[in-house]
């Protein structure tokens, strides 16, 4: 049985507090890229109860996704927006989702995220990374981005962390394992890097700005 | 010089792009703050490191 919206929000309080959750709540945070940083990022702001989330992706699950992607395997062939706007809808019903099929070019960047209040980057080629988060930056000059760069292969998930790399651009990750190598990407180490983007995006909604 | 993700470098004069290559980065990889402001992607060639700059660079990693 789906709990009601106030029995929800209530258990939410009772877990992240009657400061923070009302914060959680109100957010629009836009998830750029929705596949092994993405979809589990934004499961991880539904289960907090961020309000609004802003899903982007132009792609379709494919069968290589399961292996660390938020999707079931029955959603081969689906766009991933859809596919997760449906997973989302099943842990939180009461999450805004927006789910848009597009790509995000730096021509449509300014009009696409105008109403978002954090941008989280998770794209896998670095090329579009680069792309995404500099074009961000320069159409929103004080709209907060939360990035990542290096979760590739089996290293240590010790070596995943957080950097404040100025004042409104957080980068998660090891800086320095690249899926080119041809190391291959790990589920586990991919949600360790995605959990440090989610927990980023948190903390700003909770004015913990420091990494 | 120039502060480059915290550190000193002989850099001042020389363009965004001059030392992006210079100090090994691949300039489609990276996004760059002078003084906490965004360099636009276009702008790298006609944008100069002043003495006392300080630069961030970050060179992303494939993956995700």
């Amino acid at each position: 049985m789906t709990p009601d919206r106030e029995t929800f929000f209530a258990a939410l309080v009772s877990r992240h507090g009657a400061d923070r959750q009302p914060k959680f709540s109100a957010a629009r945070v836009a998830v750029c890229g929705l596949g092994g940083l993405g979809s589990n990022i934004a499961i991880a702001l539904a289960r907090a109860g961020v309000g609004h989330l802003h899903l982007i992706d132009f792609d379709r699950v494919e069968p290589s996704n399961l292996n660390r992607q938020q999707y079931f395997a029955s959603q081969v062939g689906m766009p991933k927006a859809e596919a997760l706007r449906d997973n989302i809808a099943a842990i939180n019903p009461y999450c805004a989702v927006v789910a848009e099929t597009l790509r995000i070019g730096p021509d449509n960047v300014r009009e696409l995220l105008a109403d978002d209040d954090i941008v989280c980057e998770a794209f896998d080629r670095a090329e579009a990374k680069a792309m995404l988060v500099s074009g961000v930056m320069e159409a929103f000059p004080e709209k907060p981005v939360v990035a990542a760069s290096g979760m590739a292969g089996l290293g240590s998930a010790n070596a995943i962390r957080t950097k404040r790399v100025s004042k409104r651009l957080w980068v998660c990750g090891d800086f320095v394992a690249d899926v080119d190598d041809g190391q291959g990407l790990y589920g586990a180490r991919v949600l360790v890097c995605a959990a440090h983007q989610a927990t980023a995006v948190l903390r700003i909604l909770a004015g913990e700005e420091e990494a | 010089m120039v502060k480059v993700n915290g550190e000193e470098k002989d850099a001042a004069g020389k363009t965004v792009a001059e030392y992006v290559e210079s100090a090994g980065f691949n300039v489609a990889r990276v996004v760059v703050e002078i003084n906490e402001t965004i360099v636009p992607k276009g702008k790298y060639a006609e944008t100069t490191l002043r003495d006392g700059d300080s630069v961030e660079i970050v060179c992303f990693m494939g993956g995700g």
